[in-house]
């Protein structure tokens, strides 16, 4: 009975919201007499998305990619500088200040100069996603390397582990649950490094950020624009959901974040 | 086990070793302690008398000030091969199986996976719980997780056990029976044992030697010796005998110091 209960609690509540969300645009639209050229009702938006969908899935694929390329690289890289940071006091002073200056500039400054580094279109686009997401996979896996159990710690000293046990048997494993979350906020951020970087340096007219170059500039495309933003919530949906996924299945054994569905 | 791997009991000695932190006040003061091989000795005494300092420095956790620590003429850094420590938490590792984390010590050592597995099923049948091998720790009780740890320890083979409060969380009823398990374990491996407990009474119950700790600095104020022979079985804390010396060593305590006795 309470198994049922929590069912239909994940899946109801979100699908009444949608209800209660498109009810309210379109009583916006409505009441206020609101033009459609600056806010298309949500048929419009169906009716754009159902017309262009062969495009906008091609589109999706194409963003997809990008975002992908630049996400790998942003985990591996991210967790290859973490286990650097936390291993050592010296990387971590020299090093980290350094991760955070680079986090803090923003992406509309580093596109003239990754398009002159890596050239437009493609590599520049990788680029913007992996640097967007680098980060939290940086800060959340070293908090998870160095905040391995100290009586853990001592246990595996009284055992006379070595460096490399001590490593790979206990701070990897207890850094897990951190670096999955590095990795969720990575996943939400890579497909939006990677449209922000189609829209402000792509070169491929079958992207999503490019799409939104065009429609923004002709009258009455604005259906057309929130069909964009609608695909792209739902690319980073997938993302996102791949990493759930993931992490369900390698934490649900023995971590208390997994356990709720239990 | 094999008995070729049965370990032997090791001597312990301690002349003058005292204890003091940084600018810190002394934590211990010099105390001389010489414990025969197979000898299970308790100490007692309220908090911050330097109980728990002592196990630290025989597992080489942390140097003394002063003075000299001597495990079978060997200093403890060199004698950590010869020793286990069961912390006041079971200190498992959540992402493995209970028979896994037996498994530990001698996965650490580098022994097969094979013979890791069948030494751990066998260790974990002697504290009684042999279908609990797969389980993962926090499917486990508090004094399950606990008889894991103590195999876990059991593992290495210890000629010296060092136990920081084991039974401190667990509820009355859990904990007597788990004085009764160590000591049964006592009859099939031997090794010396370092107790640290704030009760009087389980105190008595396992050790042969009581020693008594007092605060500020931490010192030996009193020692008593406990005669009942071993094998002892649950009913030795009916009889007058118990009584009486669990009477006289919570006099020792209080005499010294104001008592926290549990």
């Amino acid at each position: 009975m309470k198994r049922t209960d929590s069912k239909w609690l994940t899946w109801l509540p979100p699908v009444l919201t949608a209800g209660v969300i498109l009810g309210l645009w379109q009583a916006i639209i409505s009441v206020f007499h609101v033009p459609d050229y600056l806010l298309p009702t949500p048929r419009q938006v169906a009716g754009a998305l159902w017309r262009d969908h062969e495009f906008l899935f091609n589109a999706a694929l194409h963003t997809g990619g990008s975002a992908l390329v630049g996400f790998f690289a942003a985990v591996i890289g991210g967790a290859l500088v973490a286990v650097a940071l936390a291993n050592s006091r010296w990387m971590k002073a020299a090093l980290y200040p350094w991760v955070l200056f680079v986090q803090m500039v923003p992406v509309v400054v580093m596109v003239p100069i990754f398009v002159l580094w890596f050239g437009a279109g493609f590599p520049s686009v990788v680029a913007i996603s992996f640097v967007i997401s680098f980060f939290p996979v940086v800060a959340s896996t070293t908090l998870g390397l160095v905040s391995t159990d100290r009586a853990l710690l001592e246990l595996f000293a009284i055992q006379q582990a070595t460096k490399l046990q001590e490593i790979f048997l206990l701070r990897v494993p207890s850094a897990l649950p951190y670096f999955l979350t590095g990795v969720k906020i990575a996943a939400t951020l890579a497909p939006i490094g990677a449209i922000s970087g189609e829209f402000l340096a792509g070169t491929e007219p079958n992207t999503l950020g490019y799409i939104l170059i065009y429609d923004r500039a002709i009258p009455g495309k604005m259906p057309e624009v929130f069909a964009v933003a609608l695909v792209t919530c739902a690319l980073g949906f997938m993302f996102v959901g791949a990493v759930q996924w993931l992490s369900w299945r390698l934490l649900r054994q023995w971590h208390e974040s997994a356990q709720s569905s239990e | 086990m094999p008995a070729a791997a049965m370990p032997t009991a090791t001597r312990v000695q301690l002349d003058g070793v005292s204890k003091r932190y940084a600018a810190g006040p002394e934590v211990l003061s010099p105390i001389n302690l010489e414990a025969a091989p197979g000898d299970f000795v308790t100490l007692v005494g309220p908090s911050g008398c330097g109980k728990t300092t002592v196990l630290r420095l025989l597992a080489g956790l942390t140097e003394p000030s002063a003075g000299t620590l001597r495990i079978d003429d060997l200093e403890p850094a060199a004698a950590r091969n010869h020793l286990a420590y069961i912390f006041q938490d079971p200190t498992l590792l959540p992402w493995l199986t209970a028979r896994r984390n037996v498994e530990l010590p001698m996965r650490l050592r580098g022994e097969l996976p094979e013979r890791r597995a069948a030494v751990a099923r066998d260790l974990l049948q002697l504290v009684g719980l042999a279908e609990a091998e797969n389980k993962f720790p926090r499917q486990l009780s508090g004094g399950m997780k606990m008889r894991v740890s103590i195999a876990r320890a059991l593992a290495r083979r210890p000629g010296l056990l060092l136990l920081d409060e084991p039974f401190g969380a667990l509820d009355e009823i859990t904990r007597n029976r788990l004085n009764e398990d160590l000591l049964r374990l006592r009859q099939t491996t031997p090794f010396t044992a370092f107790f640290v407990t704030h009760s009087v009474g389980e105190a008595v119950f396992l050790s042969n030697r009581v020693v008594v700790l007092s605060p500020g600095p931490g010192r030996i104020v009193a020692e008593i010796a406990v005669p009942f022979p071993y094998p002892r079985e649950a009913k030795l804390r009916e009889s007058p005998e118990y009584q009486q010396l669990v009477a006289h060593a919570t006099a020792a305590l209080g005499k010294n110091s104001s008592p926290a006795v549990s």
